[in-house]
């Protein structure tokens, strides 16, 4: 039995060399200059970088509107999708998910080619529809998949106990479907804010968000700037992970 | 009245959302240049897609090749990775079973882009050129975490005793482990394979990030090239179109058989 622990041996070496060092060597990178030296010159720099600044900002901006149109299209849908009275097929669930199954920027080139052939000006109105289209399946999965786990005894619990619709609707499927909005909100609002190529795509490179940001500087080998850069969008993503409280499986399998 | 309403709701969306993809399939019918002008039917754009004849981008196909062989090769090695550390784990107690459970999850917390920019520095900074192989390792360093996580469940509900019975009754350890314990971890570990291979043929930010300058090129970084040189090269059209039909049966057939099987288990 203790023998076979050491299994885990092989994988736990290439966690600390693929995934703990590769992370060690962003803030290491971070903080120093291009000569090897410690410095906070790269944060300073990208602080008083009102350019920089900005994207960021606008990427935050975007990433949130996205999520927030995401889950306003997204909660009616899978509340439909896993209410047997409303929705009988399987079909249809299929087809919600489908996308998600599908290369993201072949996605993301179909939307642009539809603004293209539709003469709509590519700009921030296109890049938010663009995201939205491209990670709504992904607010509606794990939303639909803890509706339809649902125990169904305590809506009509609620019901039975003199609570109209409306009230079992608001003050005990929305209290409980919450898991899945929060995941939800990871699998939608991380890629956005992160996203790179698929800005690119949505505007005619007219809106660079941040993520272009540390491509370019990562791509022109201004390596510590870059990771310094990284190294912020980390302490976001930090930030947005400790919403989802104490380590609860994200969604298992996705067929 | 409620039925329909919300059925409109959920057609109005689909519709919406499959907008894109039902042009381009449309215009994979014609000749055109650009989405919206059709210049009369024809399968030219499939029969230049298969045999390659297409101007100066003949190397998609070489693309989808390395796509195909990248998710292979990624996907087997974590299948086999990841479930002989899934058996390690289960069998862990404490602080280290907590350490190696927290670095699986960095990788599926971690955004593409910093999960790319970080594998790049490391490649830089070990001093290894970047290539296929970086690439491949890239890719089971993000694979990976989904077959441990596919695994060890199937851990979980087994019976420990199973495993004990081969061994009393005879079995060597690898006797028990080949037709005990891999029989009963099949399922998870072909999940996890189906993920991981999933996972790799979509990705793109960590495969730009540890290609290197040697021209390597999947099918995301092919189109990324693509459509920065302005505009999609219209043999992506057929492309496109046959890829989302062939996952739509895929996933019609797979879905369909499960709830058949839950339905003849209910009786």
């Amino acid at each position: 039995m203790s023998k076979r622990s050491t299994w885990a041996l092989p994988y736990a070496i290439f966690l600390v060399l693929f995934v703990a060092l590769p992370l060690i060597l962003i803030m290491v990178y971070a903080f120093q200059d291009g000569a090897g030296g410690w410095t906070l010159g790269n944060f300073t720099k990208f602080f008083r970088d009102t350019d920089a600044i900005n994207t960021f900002a606008l990427s935050l901006e975007v990433a949130i509107e996205n999520t927030a149109i995401c889950i306003l299209l997204g909660y009616p849908a899978a509340w439909i999708l896993s209410n047997k009275k409303l929705n009988k097929s399987a079909v249809t669930i299929v087809l919600f998910i489908m996308p998600m199954w599908i290369n993201a920027l072949m996605r993301t080139l179909a939307t642009a080619e539809l603004f293209h052939m539709l003469g709509i000006q590519l700009g921030k109105g296109t890049l938010i529809i663009g995201m939205v289209y491209d990670y709504l399946p992904f607010m509606i999965y794990p939303i639909y998949n803890i509706l339809d786990r649902m125990d169904k005894s305590y809506a009509e619990a609620a019901a039975d106990l003199g609570a109209t619709p409306w009230q079992v609707f608001w003050k005990v499927q929305v209290p409980l479907s919450m898991p899945g909005v929060v995941s939800g909100i990871m699998m939608v609002f991380m890629p956005t804010v992160s996203t790179f190529a698929i800005s690119e795509f949505l505007t005619n490179n007219k809106i660079k968000l941040f993520g272009t940001i540390i491509q370019e500087n990562i791509n022109s080998s201004m390596w510590n700037y870059g990771a310094a850069l990284s190294l912020v969008m980390l302490v976001i993503i930090g930030i947005t992970s400790l919403l989802q409280d104490n380590k609860k499986e994200v969604s298992g399998g996705i067929v | 009245m409620k039925r329909f309403f919300a059925q409109c709701y959920i057609w109005l969306l689909l519709i919406v959302l499959y907008a894109p993809i039902f042009f381009i399939a449309v215009f994979s019918f014609t000749e055109s240049k650009v989405l919206g002008n059709w210049t009369g039917f024809s399968t030219k754009l499939y029969s230049n897609l298969f045999t390659g004849n297409m101007q100066g981008t003949g190397s998609l196909m070489h693309a989808i090749e390395n796509t195909l062989i990248i998710a292979l090769i990624a996907a087997t090695v974590s299948t086999i990775l990841g479930t002989v550390a899934a058996i390690g784990i289960h069998n862990m107690r404490g602080r280290g079973k907590q350490a190696i459970n927290f670095l699986n999850n960095i990788p599926m917390l971690n955004p593409d882009i910093i999960t790319g920019v970080s594998l790049f520095l490391l490649f830089v900074f070990l001093h290894i050129s970047q290539g296929y192989v970086t690439v491949v390792l890239a890719h089971i360093t993000f694979c990976t975490p989904y077959v441990v996580l596919s695994v060890l469940p199937k851990l979980t509900q087994m019976n420990p005793n199973i495993y004990e019975a081969a061994l009393d009754l005879g079995a060597t350890p690898f006797q028990a482990l080949r037709k005990v314990l891999i029989p009963m971890l099949k399922p998870g570990m072909i999940s996890g394979f189906i993920l991981a291979f999933t996972m790799s043929l979509d990705d793109f930010a960590v495969t730009f990030f540890t290609r290197g300058t040697i021209g390597l090129d999947t099918l995301s970084t092919y189109i990324y090239t693509d459509a920065r040189k302005g505009g999609l090269t219209p043999e992506l059209r057929p492309m496109i179109t046959l890829m989302f039909v062939g996952i739509l049966i895929l996933l019609i057939i797979i879905n369909l058989r499960k709830i058949r099987n839950s339905k003849t288990a209910v009786e």
